[in-house]
Parts: C-alpha cells; sequence; structure tokens
C-alpha cells in the first residue's frame, strides 16, 4: 500500500496539530488498548498497568515519539524505522494482529481530542499511515 | 516482506508439481473455501457453487493462473499482477481479510496432495508467497 501525496499531506498535517499532546495520546491510546482489548497485557507482564502508571506514560512517550519519527520520513518509514523492525521481529514479536488495535485506538484517542480536523479524508489517511507503519514493523518477522 | 532466495527456489519447485493439477487444486481450493467459509459465498451469487460444476473449476483455474503468473515473475509479483489488482480494488472488492482464507485453503490443498514435499519450509515459503500475492492484489484498494 502507498501513501498518495494527499495522504501524506494529511498526516503531516493531523501530527502538527496533535505533536505538542503526543506523549499524552500515545499513554491515552495504550490504556485504551488494554482495557478494550485485554489480550494486549500479555505483553506488559512487567508493567504496572493502572490508570496514571508511570510506566505506562513512559511507553506512550516512546510509541508517539516513533509515530513522529515515522511522519517525519514519510518518504521512507521503512528507513525510519528500520531498528524497531528489527526489535520486533527479534525480541519483542508482537503478534501482528494487535498492531491493528494499537492503531485503532490511536484514531479513537485523534477523534475525541480533534474532532473537527479528523474529517473522513484525513481519518482514512491515517489509518493507511498506520497501516503503514504497522507493516514495516512486522516485515521482519520472517 | 521481501521472499528470500531459498523461498523463492522452494516456492518455485512446489509450483513445478502443483502445476500439474493446477486445475484440480484450483477448484478444491474455492470448495474447501466455501465450505469451510460459507461466507465466501457473498461474493459469488451468480454461480453454480456445486461440487464439480463448471464454473467452479473455470474459476478454479483462473486463480491458479493468476498464482503461476505470480511465480513465474516471483521477483515482480506486483508487474505480474498489476491488472488484477485493480480488478479487486476497483470493481471486485473483496474484502482483504478473505485472501486469507482462500490461501489457507490452498495451501490445504497442496499439502494434502504433496505431503512429502510440503515440509516446513515449503510450508512457510508458500505461505509468504501467498501473503505476497493478496497483498499486491489488496494494495490499490486505498
Amino acid at each position: 500500500m502507498v501513501l498518495s501525496g494527499t495522504d501524506k499531506t494529511n498526516v503531516k498535517g493531523i501530527f502538527s496539530k496533535i505533536s505538542s499532546h503526543a506523549e499524552e495520546y500515545g499513554a491515552e491510546t495504550l490504556e485504551r488498548m488494554f482495557i478494550t482489548y485485554p489480550q494486549t497485557k500479555t505483553y506488559f507482564p512487567h508493567f504496572d498497568l493502572h490508570h496514571g502508571s508511570a510506566q505506562i506514560k513512559a511507553h506512550g512517550k516512546k510509541v508517539a515519539n516513533a509515530l513522529i519519527e515515522a511522519v517525519n520520513h514519510i518518504d521512507d518509514i521503512s528507513g525510519a524505522l528500520s531498528k524497531l523492525s528489527d526489535l520486533h521481529a527479534q525480541k519483542l514479536r508482537v503478534d501482528p494482529v494487535n498492531f491493528k488495535l494499537l492503531g485503532q485506538c490511536f484514531l479513537v484517542v485523534v477523534a475525541i481530542h480533534h474532532p473537527s480536523a479528523l474529517t473522513p479524508e484525513v481519518h482514512a489517511s491515517l489509518d493507511k499511515f498506520l497501516c503503514a507503519v504497522s507493516a514495516v514493523l512486522t516485515a521482519k518477522y520472517r | 516482506m521481501t521472499l528470500t532466495q531459498a523461498e523463492k527456489a522452494a516456492v518455485i519447485t512446489i509450483w513445478s508439481k502443483v502445476a500439474t493439477q493446477a486445475d484440480a487444486i484450483g477448484a478444491e481450493s474455492l470448495e474447501r473455501l466455501f465450505s469451510s467459509y460459507p461466507q465466501t459465498k457473498t461474493y459469488f451469487p451468480h454461480f453454480d457453487l456445486s461440487q464439480g460444476s463448471v464454473q467452479l473449476r473455470g474459476h478454479g483455474s483462473k486463480v491458479m493462473n493468476a498464482i503461476g503468473e505470480a511465480v513465474k515473475h516471483i521477483d515482480d509479483i506486483r508487474g505480474a499482477l498489476a491488472k488484477l489488482s485493480e480488478l479487486h480494488a476497483y470493481i471486485l472488492r473483496v474484502d482483504p481479510v478473505n485472501f486469507k482464507l482462500l490461501s489457507h485453503c490452498i495451501l490445504c490443498s497442496v499439502a494434502a496432495r504433496y505431503p512429502t514435499e510440503f515440509t516446513p519450509e515449503v510450508h512457510a515459503a508458500w505461505d509468504k508467497f501467498l501473503s505476497s500475492v493478496s497483498s499486491v492484489l489488496t494494495e490499490k484498494y486505498r
């Protein structure tokens, strides 16, 4: 799947709006994911998963920053996330299905905080972008 | 996801056997698809789906021919299936989830007919190949 020029513009646009809250949104995305899709907690046995936990905040920040990296290198997401891709393939081995769930929760968070910015077109572009990121992160699994 | 040289070789080798029974395998895969996953019949309201039907056999051949094309051009599956990709994107619009189901049925048919050749390595290579084909066919959806 290829991001069109319009997709890239839309993604950059929405990220410029959310970048100042990225870490907060990252944490909220994770919280929602753990509540809505409890099976995802399986990857975090070592975490305190309560609301407001420092570990969720820190991890949310990591996730958000990775997404921002991808946006900043939107023409070469696989280059930008190459190390993360290795990490997921060789160590983390998060089942690919979970990337969709995380992406879904991220979209929900953006929709809640920026309802007018998330038009159907921007929604589609952002979803496509998240799929592209997921594809990169699972590309080296086998 | 890219196929390694070893994987390409494995796919080409197993295909040389599969090709000799391609039509039968194609028809059988579709039969398996429609009986295990009846929801897939939704795309064929105009077909006679009874076992051995002419339409099933005809369509099975089409599917296997396309796969054969992809094997022949295994270094450029996207190029080889460009027209089919457009067909699926603009006209057929088969939900992407169904490609996994059909791939699985093809895998079962091939495994059933070639039990000794279908080693775990060949299984993995073939599955990766069918995933690549599926990605190409859903690439232009949006």
